[in-house]
């Protein structure tokens, strides 16, 4: 009796080189997009809406983020105090715009990311305390809301 | 003499190993996908306050373009939303040039039309004008970003920005405002 012998096996071999090519592309997406920087965002405060707020067209020069969250405690670099305590913190900012940048304190800007629910006269506080130190420019964050409410004139 | 020759007649292929390659590749992938964030667009509204002495204090006299917008607290409240999410808001009273209102929008529409009362319709924007913010201390921050909001601009018919009062200022926390009609 004759047996067949072994068929032959061949083995499938898929180009992986287009999925290699997506996959560096995807990398390098991400890697563009990515942001490491920590001071912009705060994920415990929640800005309130607005259909006027627009990004600027360019960035502050001297950028100081501060955050108040919804027990009206001010974050700055991720460190939570209360208002008063803050004094110490701003003047090291200060310290360094002048070693990094030699400009004072009226020339940054001081971004204010304050909680919906935060009260506003504990943001007046926190601009008051800064203008202690000699800052005068202030930028009220809101998060940009196409969907929010927006107030349209009815033609007379 | 004896010329050693290799045993193999052709060239040796190399053969490179992907397989680390591409699992390396993975792993990167995979880390900047879990670092990834989408964040929505921020947007500002700029404030100049430099720090005044009391004794330079500037005496502003209101004139006719000077316009004063008073919010107090009517409580809180709380507005349900998708699925079980709950969101709380503040009731506020809005008094502006001591006349009462009830919400934003109207607000929005008073100062166009005084705008446009100064300057004629469909102008907008006043450069002159000015609004003072005054606010109850316990009035959430939410709501004074939609009075600046109100006051800065509305959208027109043909969907274009149409600004109203660009300088603003902040008073001193005050006390009780108008009653918010209930």
């Amino acid at each position: 009796m004759r047996l067949a012998g072994k068929t032959k096996t061949e083995v499938m071999e898929g180009d992986l080189t287009p999925m290699i090519d997506m996959t560096f592309q995807l990398i390098a997406f991400f890697m563009v997009l990515i942001n490491f920087s920590e001071s912009e965002q705060e994920e415990t405060v929640q800005l309130p809406d607005s259909s006027l707020a627009k990004p600027a067209d360019q960035p502050f020069d001297h950028p100081l983020i501060i955050h108040m969250d919804q027990e009206n405690r001010a974050i700055l670099h991720g460190l939570r105090m209360p208002i008063g305590g803050l004094g110490p913190y701003l003047t090291k900012e200060i310290r360094s715009l002048e070693i990094r940048h030699g400009v004072g304190p009226e020339s940054a800007t001081v971004i204010i990311r304050a909680h919906r629910l935060s009260q506003a006269g504990r943001v007046q506080e926190l601009i008051k305390k800064c203008q202690e130190f000699g800052f005068e420019n202030f930028a009220l964050r809101a998060i940009e809301n196409v969907d929010a409410v927006k107030y349209t004139v009815p033609p007379n | 003499m004896k010329i050693r020759h290799s045993t193999s007649s052709g060239q040796d292929k190399i053969e490179l190993q992907m397989t680390p390659m591409i699992d390396i590749v993975f792993q990167l992938l995979v880390f900047f996908i879990m670092l990834f964030k989408v964040v929505s667009m921020e947007g500002d509204f700029n404030i100049k306050m430099p720090q005044a002495s009391p004794s330079t204090t500037q005496n502003i006299e209101p004139d006719s373009n000077t316009y004063t917008l008073f919010l107090s607290d009517g409580g809180f409240y709380q507005v349900n939303g998708p699925g079980d999410r709950t969101t709380t808001r503040q009731r506020v009273g809005l008094r502006l040039n001591d006349n009462d209102y009830n919400s934003f929008p109207d607000v929005n529409r008073e100062i166009a039309s005084l705008l446009e009362s100064v300057a004629g319709p469909g102008s907008g924007r006043d450069d002159s004008a000015e609004i003072e913010l005054e606010f109850e201390d316990t009035v959430i921050y939410e709501n004074v970003i939609g009075a600046i909001t109100a006051v800065s601009g509305y959208q027109d018919k043909n969907g274009n920005i149409i600004k109203l009062i660009e300088k603003i200022r902040f008073a001193a926390p005050n006390g009780p405002g108008p009653v918010i009609n209930e």
